[in-house]
């Protein structure tokens, strides 16, 4: 089965193994140093346009969270149904002292998600396109030791 | 510079309304508005609509009649009636025109709103990964906050479970039901720690105000209310908001809280002088983290506040007296002219079972919306 990330450029694709930890692929602006994820053409912070792509921290820590507990509606891909939805975690986690970047929590129970709990970024299958491809996206794991 | 006055308000009921349409809601709240004032829809000079879901507010012209006015339509988010009163208010204060009808109206289907990301900036993927949805950013805010500044779930209960109580009091709301604290934080998960009942929902409705300038508000209301300012601001870089796929670790104030001391600025007052507040409460967090950004108490004195009931109406910090956004539910271009026309009422003293006892002098009105866009409007008699 064909595969491919949900976007190109967003994180290391293929993922290497080992070591078998992605880098989410952000951009740090050549004036100022701020750091934006996605990369962005222009810089948020001073407005100069000259961006240099980075990869970011791969470790981080969890800022804040919420649980999904209902089918988000288009543009959301994802594969369930009304009947086998199954609520998600999602949060921002604090890459370094760069940047908190928003993603879906995996292999957690989301009544043991603490402020501060140390998390890996994860490359996981998305969803099955209808050509067959199959997508993948990024999240956070709890970090690996 | 003319100073400008409230010389009418006017709306129509928020909830559920089959077979009416967005620009006939608009067309009974200016009706009423003008009826309020004392004036003719020919009276009006200028215009200012605000809507999400109607292309052109200005249509409502073939229901007011052709008389021919500048005429504007405006969209910006939920601050959408902050940026039809600034139009509003800048019209009179420069001399251009004398009488002006600002007027909001939505028709939202039912269930959270949705968009293309693409439009607020934010890449495709990240709505196909559910993520563009405000009420889990919300929740991801209110949890975070609460964690830094000891609020409790029950405090987001007893929020929610005061809107619901005034909104019984309004007849004009879409909620009229009360609700205990109980049934509110044992609701459905939405997403955590926000429930079913802590959240405000899409609906319809209009609202409408007329303005004229100061000096001649007695020719057309016994009890003028004046705008003492309007201000709209966005968020700047290291503010935590909403739709945002990243944010920086450092952080500066949210919008509200530069808007609202750019307003108070204008204003020449300070949040200790307000008497009455509508604030956006989206949910029911919402409200606790904006009574601290605009000024009204300091970051986690919301747990007291909220439990002495000095947010209830005979309190000493009243805040959605008329149930806000939870009670009234959220049409757009509607919302922040139904807080005026409450603040209106209560200054005038005619706001019935509602009335904030002591005749309140000064109100504020917030707005907050995506993608990080905040107004406050201050009014006094």
């Amino acid at each position: 089965m064909p595969q491919r990330p949900i976007e190109d450029g967003l994180f290391t694709w293929p993922v290497p193994d080992p070591p078998n930890r992605a880098a989410l692929i952000g951009a740090r602006c050549a004036d100022c140093r701020a750091v934006t994820f996605p990369a962005s053409p222009g810089c948020p912070r001073c407005g100069a346009d000259r961006m240099e792509a980075e990869d970011l921290p791969t470790r981080g820590t969890l800022y804040t969270w919420t649980t999904q507990e209902f089918l988000p509606k288009e543009p959301y891909a994802g594969p369930e149904t009304a009947q086998t939805f199954q609520p998600w975690a999602v949060g921002y986690v604090e890459l370094g002292d760069v940047l908190r970047v928003e993603g879906r929590l995996f292999d957690v129970d989301p009544a043991a998600l603490d402020f501060g709990m140390e998390l890996d970024v994860v490359v996981r299958p998305f969803t099955i396109r209808e050509d067959g491809t199959e997508v993948f996206t990024f999240g956070f794991a709890p970090a690996a030791g | 510079m003319s100073d400008v006055a409230i010389a009418g308000v006017g709306i129509h009921p928020f909830g559920r309304h089959k077979g009416v349409t967005a620009l006939q809601m608009a067309t009974v709240a200016a009706r009423a508005a003008l009826a309020d004032a004392g004036m003719k829809w020919s009276d009006i000079q200028y215009a200012v609509g605000g809507s999400f879901e109607v292309d052109n507010p200005d249509a409502m012209v073939a229901f007011m009649g052709l008389t021919g006015i500048d005429f504007n339509n405006v969209y910006n988010g939920c601050a959408t009636a902050g940026s039809a009163l600034s139009l509003g208010v800048a019209a009179i204060r420069s001399g251009r025109y004398e009488r002006v009808l600002v007027v909001g109206m939505d028709k939202h289907p039912t269930g959270a709103f949705t968009s293309d990301p693409t439009g607020y900036a934010c890449p495709a993927w990240y709505g196909e990964m559910g993520y563009f949805l405000t009420p889990k950013f919300f929740a991801m805010k209110i949890n975070r906050y609460m964690h830094d500044h000891g609020i409790s779930v029950e405090t987001l209960g007893r929020v929610a479970a005061k809107n619901y109580r005034n909104g019984s009091l309004n007849p004009n709301a879409f909620r009229r039901e009360p609700l205990t604290v109980e049934q509110i934080v044992g609701s459905r998960m939405v997403n955590y720690p926000l429930t079913q009942y802590m959240f405000c929902s899409p609906d319809e409705g209009a609202a409408a105000l007329v303005l004229c300038r100061a000096e001649e508000a007695p020719r057309y209301t016994d009890s003028p209310v004046f705008v003492k300012a309007v201000e709209v601001r966005t968020r700047r870089y290291g503010a935590f908001e909403v739709h945002s796929p990243s944010a920086p670790v450092e952080r500066v104030a949210a919008p509200t809280t530069d808007v609202a001391r750019a307003a108070f600025e204008a204003a020449g007052i300070g949040p200790e002088d307000v008497d009455v507040a509508q604030l956006q409460d989206t949910d029911a967090g919402a409200e606790v983290i904006h009574m601290a950004e605009v000024g009204l108490c300091r970051d986690g004195e919301q747990e007291k506040l909220v439990a002495d009931g000095a947010t209830s109406i005979g309190g000493s910090m009243p805040i959605n007296t008329d149930g806000g956004l939870i009670a009234n539910g959220e049409p757009i271009g509607a919302s922040g002219l139904r807080q005026l026309h409450e603040l209106t009422l209560q200054l005038r003293g005619r706001a019935g079972e509602r009335q904030v006892p002591e005749r309140p002098r000064v109100g504020l009105a917030h707005l907050y919306g995506a993608p990080g866009t905040s107004a406050v409007t201050i009014v006094a008699r």
